[in-house]
């Protein structure tokens, strides 16, 4: 029995997670002593395929029905390698796509599901690392296979070098009347006058600020040095900042000489967009916020004390 | 037109904790509304104001406890309410994502709406994963991370943004009836206001076991085992700035300095 892993590509181009999944599917392959099979579909399919062909992979599977992504072409696509090759384990990213057909594939198939997985191990069952409580602790799930796993994006590395796989087109029949819905394009959001991408110094300020007009507070200290503001996702959900100030996955990646994350408690999606940064600096109530873990420096203390006091310091 | 929202009443864990075995502690948990959740009942609201003879039913699994943010989306709109508790649900360490759906699924059936919102994930076990899974489940049409929705309801048709990673939005037709998962974001979720609280207080929770649903109590039995809870081990050496609160700024303030920053 062997190990199915599904790549991901958007709007022409491989997405980062195709090569990660190699990597986890390649694991669990070895430790289940079998082959790591790559589903290909859709897009330029022997293009991916070449780009794809990396050490560990042994057969491709390429299907080719249409241009981009369809939830249903996907989903009907893995039903049915599963049903030719049989695998221990279907691993699919945990992306906003690989949520929109992977829990309907494992439904479908009747396989038991578990998502957004950190580590993956083999012993007699499957055993998986996932986090609850944002981030605030982790637990160890046991599943015998045949089991779908979704991966978390970063976790694993990417897989390298150049692989002998052979690439396959896999004889697909696609039930046309079962699809029903169709992507009709995309768009950018969060375009703007202010740029986060391009500061060398962000003050970046989450649900801590409490309320919108505390939010002078974070435009004085960063007025004081010169600094660009920049939140995370509540601060724009809640329509106090423009989408184009979102750090995290579903805004913009930041990689700035100081990031000073203030009131942030670094919710996993959001340190996805600022782990880069030369240097962290984390101001929270809580010591125990997953803010601290990436943070080179910290200060563990009420924003409402700390901010005003720096802003002095910088004669603001 | 009827609109099921699933509710979810989720666990938040206190800034200090304790495990115990494969959970935390009691006494460091509080309860309360699904952050998602909370925008998947205003969207279901708010169609119900737009739209002439919207019923809303939320659907919660959830012990008796959960009644009180089950009364929460009462308050806020929602028509009726089902809750679903079984003792064979009880004794779950983790009701599995294939249970859930089988037990919205089974309320689906009963219930037959047109259209099911739900939250993207729930913020304790974050597997999101129930909403799609429940779409294969009923054979309905779904989007999953919705993070705007027009509804063409003459054609049977939603128009809908998925919000993708990067700040891109994927524009998707979907067929109705169908489940869509509700981003944060979407709407801006209102506050019970005091008439709809007391409203609230009249409004049906409809308790339902899993006999009731006619679903046997061995379906809740997980395939998957919790085995170990632990906090993470940090790799970080996050350097903290001690002392009193003026001091804790001079350091930072001399840490910026040196890197450059605010004295250019």
């Amino acid at each position: 029995m062997s190990v199915l892993a599904v790549s991901e590509h958007r709007r022409g181009e491989l997405r980062d997670v195709s090569y990660e999944v190699i990597t986890a599917g390649r694991l669990l392959a070895d430790a289940l002593d079998d082959e790591l099979h790559l589903a290909v579909i859709n897009g330029p399919v022997d293009e991916y395929a070449d780009s794809l062909n990396r050490e560990g992979v042994d057969v491709i599977h390429t299907v080719d029905h249409g241009e981009g992504f369809n939830h249903d072409v996907y989903a009907q696509a893995i039903e049915q390698l599963y049903a030719e090759l049989g695998p221990e384990a279907v691993l699919m990213p945990n992306s906003v796509n690989g949520l929109d057909y992977a829990p309907a594939v494992a439904n479908n198939l009747g396989l038991p599901l578990v998502t957004d997985t950190i580590d993956l191990a083999h012993d007699e069952s499957v055993v998986a690392t996932r986090e609850m409580y944002g981030s605030k602790v982790e637990t160890t799930l046991e599943v015998d296979p045949p089991v779908a796993i979704t991966i978390r994006g970063a976790e694993w590395p990417p897989a390298e070098g150049v692989g002998d796989a052979s690439v396959e087109a896999f004889d697909v029949a696609i039930d046309e009347g079962a699809i029903g819905s169709d992507v009709t394009g995309y768009e950018e959001v969060g375009a703007g006058d202010v740029d986060i991408a391009e500061a060398d110094v962000l003050v970046s300020i989450g649900r801590g600020i409490g309320e919108e007009d505390n939010l002078e507070l974070i435009f004085d200290l960063a007025d004081t040095l010169e600094a660009t503001v920049s939140s995370s996702r509540p601060i724009v959900d809640s329509g106090w900042l423009p989408k184009n100030r979102q750090v995290g996955q579903s805004g913009k990646t930041v990689t700035p000489d100081v990031y000073i994350a203030i009131g942030i408690s670094g919710a996993v999606q959001h340190v996805a967009g600022m782990k880069g940064s030369d240097t962290i600096v984390a101001i929270n109530t809580d010591p125990n916020a997953p803010i601290f873990d990436i943070a080179d420096y910290g200060i563990v203390g009420d924003l409402f004390d700390v901010v005003p006091a720096l802003t002095e310091e910088f004669g603001g | 037109m009827k609109v099921l929202v699933a509710v979810k009443e989720v666990t938040e864990v206190a800034d200090d904790f304790e495990i115990e075995g494969t959970t935390v502690g009691d006494r460091y948990l509080e309860y309360d509304l699904n952050e998602w959740d909370d925008y998947a009942v205003e969207e279901a609201v708010q169609l119900s104001e737009n739209e002439d003879d919207v019923e809303v039913v939320s659907a919660t699994i959830g012990p008796e406890r959960s009644e009180e943010t089950i009364r929460m989306a009462l308050a806020k709109g929602v028509d009726r309410a089902i809750r679903v508790w079984d003792d064979a649900i009880e004794e779950q360490d983790l009701l599995d994502v294939a249970a859930k759906s089988a037990i919205l699924a089974a309320i689906v059936e009963a219930e037959e709406p047109d259209l099911v919102l739900t939250g993207v994930q729930a913020n304790d076990d974050s597997f999101g994963a129930t909403g799609v899974s429940l779409a294969d489940a009923i054979g309905f049409q779904w989007a999953a991370v919705v993070s705007g929705v027009e509804f063409d309801l003459g054609s049977d048709l939603a128009h809908v943004r998925r919000e993708l990673e990067g700040g891109v939005e994927e524009l998707v037709d979907v067929d109705l009836p169908a489940v869509l998962t509700i981003q944060t974001g979407i709407n801006e979720p209102r506050y019970a206001s005091l008439r709809g609280i007391r409203q609230a207080q009249s409004k049906e929770i409809a308790h339902q076991t899993l006999d009731d649903l006619g679903l046997d109590p061995s379906m809740a039995e997980s395939p998957i085992g919790l085995t170990e809870m632990y906090e993470p081990e940090t790799e970080s050496e996050t350097q903290y700035f001690e002392g009193s609160v003026d001091e804790q700024a001079a350091s930072l303030a001399e840490l910026l300095r040196d890197r450059g920053v605010g004295d250019a």
